[in-house]
């Protein structure tokens, strides 16, 4: 029993190192040039200063309903294309119909200045 | 193999953890957040039904929960950054208004 | 393959027809500078249509989709249902939405996402479809209930109701799990065929019991109800109308396929809990809305009640009871969007002016409203020759045949406890004087046309009632 879980110490272990090696590795191979914007937190996203409370535009909270939503959907494509020939044409038009419902809610996002950033 | 108590209990554990925290904590968000862990158990409990009867419906069933529970997720935190614009608050103890 | 599928989605098309009505009106939306008017006179002959292919689809009894969805009979007459609950709930609602500000054309596609999701949750035999089809008819829902997102009660009311769903979801949910470990499918007539073998397994009704306290949750029953009284005085009147009639009569339908015709619980622990939920409601319902002052209160209060007395004909079950209930469902239906849409007429602009004082001299002012209000009171009473008078009578009936007289006592007595809070309604309207503010009622053509159609609809169930009863008879 206990002997069947040594593959995945091994795998824990190889894990460690190899995250350890690499990122000193870079540190130590890597030119090292640092100014301020490459100090600050996100290079190229909003400054992280002032409280936690921080109120950061709805926008963002936009882009990401939109994610969360289309990324769900993507799911259902995952089986149809694993059984793509077995379902065949019946499968196509079916998933066709799918597609089409979510263009509409694309399109319905697009128009609404949904995706806008200004 | 594991035996599918195993996977019962832990999703049972799970299930009940969303319940109480759903009933105990103060925070919409952090409510919402054990819905979406009791969501999360009841997919547990199919998959592994399904591994158990080797039959894939109960798989089938989690690509829905999670694309409802996706929806939900959606839906849910507009309508809390809608009372927050409105209250400053997404505590549910200030959320009081409608009383008899 | 491809004939089938043809077949299946013609036999289901009402459902179809709803699917493809919401996306183009989606897409109306979305394409069309000025869309309210076209969004609304698309979806309300959308809904005729869809009427009439239920209609036409009634005697294609039978499956379709490998047996997950059903088509015709018990399929049809509730989609009719629905379809009217919507049809009546845009018209009532077209100038009200303007006068709340809510005059944005996703009002009128959510309610059909929402009709959508009913259909396919009281037509679906896998409990896959029951599920998606819960979720389609709730998560828009959530958002209507707070549509006017400025408003404060709204916004509160959307809040309540989207955790409260949401949580209830969860048992649901949870409980098709455990079913389906049980019995290794999801196809409800198959779960049905071995029911004596999996009703003593505890695991199986575990599940059925979390089931239960999913349904109990949208139909509102106690003690699963905290969240009705908030929702329906919080959320835009018309919304909590289509709340208070199409997800109540859909939750009943959904629960009657499944618990009532399909697994039948008739002698098992199931029957005592929903029997107990059932008095509970009643009981509960009726004596909170006796000191009441706000009309949608009052009204969510009756709503609670009402769903206890619908609950006496799933204890009772059998073909009568089915008939009954879903009679029931019709009557309450016309009758209380009628209710709401007469306290939508008053209501203020800032969704205030709903409480019972409000109704004072309505009389004077608008005699019509007052007596359609009044009628409408009467039937929610159960007095005849108002359609609610049938309704209790023969769920009733049923229950008494089925042995659960002492049912019917408690349904008599708390009927007798209502008509105190419904007659203050009328009492105040036709004997008290008006207040200083005085608010006129906005409702416009189709406001009043609705109206009507629905006062006449009340008179006349109440009158022949075989109307409405040839039709649900002998569905199963």
């Amino acid at each position: 029993m206990i002997e069947s879980y040594i593959p995945i110490l091994l795998i824990i272990g190889i894990a460690v190192i190899f995250g350890v090696v690499s990122i000193n590795l870079s540190w130590l191979l890597g030119p090292q040039r640092p100014y301020r914007e490459k100090h600050s937190t996100y290079e190229s996203g909003v400054d992280p200063v002032s409280t936690a409370h921080y109120r950061f535009s709805v926008k963002y909270y936009m882009v990401a309903l939109s994610f969360i939503v289309f990324d769900i959907e993507v799911v259902f494509m995952y089986p149809w294309a694993v059984q793509f020939r077995e379902l065949g044409w019946t499968g196509f038009v079916v998933m066709s119909v799918f597609i089409v419902v979510l263009a509409v809610g694309f399109i319905y996002e697009l128009k609404k200045g949904a995706l806008q950033w200004d | 193999m594991v035996p599918i108590h195993y996977y019962l209990i832990l999703s049972a554990v799970m299930f009940i953890t969303g319940v109480v925290g759903v009933l105990t904590r103060r925070n919409a968000i952090i409510i919402f957040m054990c819905i979406e862990l009791m969501l999360n158990s009841v997919n547990l409990t199919f998959v592994a039904f399904s591994a158990y009867l080797g039959n894939e419906t109960g798989q089938m069933f989690v690509f829905f929960i999670m694309a409802v529970a996706a929806a939900e997720a959606a839906v849910g935190l507009a309508i809390v950054i809608a009372l927050f614009r409105n209250r400053q608050t997404v505590n549910i103890n200030d959320v009081n208004i409608l009383r008899w | 393959m491809m004939e089938q599928l043809l077949t299946d989605s013609l036999n289901t098309a009402p459902i179809t027809g709803m699917v493809i009505l919401s996306l183009i009106v989606v897409m109306i939306n979305a394409l069309k500078k000025e869309p309210l008017a076209t969004e609304y006179w698309v979806s309300l002959v959308g809904i005729v249509i869809n009427i009439g292919l239920a209609v036409w689809v009634f005697p294609e009894r039978g499956t379709a989709f490998s047996g997950s969805v059903m088509t015709g009979g018990y399929a049809s007459v509730t989609a009719i249902i629905f379809l009217t609950a919507a049809a009546l709930t845009i018209m009532l609602a077209r100038v009200y939405i303007d006068k709340i500000g809510a005059n944005f054309g996703e009002f009128f596609h959510l309610i059909l996402f929402v009709t959508t999701g009913m259909m396919s949750f009281a037509a679906g035999l896998d409990l896959l479809v029951t599920f998606v089809g819960l979720e389609l008819m709730s998560i828009p829902l959530y958002v209507l209930a707070g549509i006017t997102r400025r408003n404060l009660k709204a916004t509160e009311a959307a809040l309540k109701y989207f955790l409260l769903g949401a949580f209830s979801t969860g048992f649901f949910v949870y409980g098709i799990g455990l079913i389906y470990g049980m019995t290794g499918t999801t196809k409800i007539l198959d779960i049905a065929q071995n029911i004596n073998a999996y009703s003593s397994e505890p695991l199986f009704m575990v599940g059925a019991g979390l089931m239960l306290v999913g349904f109990a949750f949208k139909v509102g029953a106690v003690p699963f109800h905290m969240w009705v009284p908030d929702v329906y005085e919080g959320s835009p009147t018309m919304v909590s109308a289509f709340m208070s009639t199409g997800v109540k009569a859909a939750a009943f339908s959904a629960l009657l396929l499944v618990f009532t015709a399909t697994f039948d619980f008739m002698h098992s622990s199931i029957n005592t809990v929903v029997a107990v939920l059932s008095v509970a409601s009643m009981v509960i319902g009726n004596i909170v809305a006796l000191s009441q002052k706000n009309f949608k209160r009052m009204l969510a209060y009756s709503s609670i009640a009402h769903a206890g007395y619908m609950l006496i004909g799933i204890t009772a079950g059998g073909g009568v009871s089915i008939a009954g209930v879903l009679f029931y469902l019709v009557a309450y239906m016309l009758t209380n969007l009628g209710a709401f849409g007469i306290a939508s007429f008053i209501e203020n602009s800032d969704q205030t002016g709903t409480d019972i004082d409000d109704f004072r001299g309505l009389y004077q002012r608008h005699p019509a409203l007052a007596v359609i209000l009044g009628v409408f009171m009467f039937s929610l009473i159960g007095l005849p020759p108002f359609a609610g008078f049938f309704g209790k009578y023969y769920i009733f009936v049923a229950a008494i045949e089925n042995g659960y007289t002492w049912l019917t006592i408690v349904g008599v007595i708390t009927s007798m406890i209502s008509v105190y809070y419904y007659l203050r309604v009328v009492v105040v309207m036709f004997f008290q004087p008006e207040g200083e503010q005085v608010q006129t009622a906005r409702f416009g053509r189709e406001g009043a046309f609705a109206l009507a159609v629905a006062a006449a609809g009340v008179l006349l169930i109440g009158v022949f009632p075989s109307v409405v009863l040839d039709w649900v008879s002998a569905l199963f």
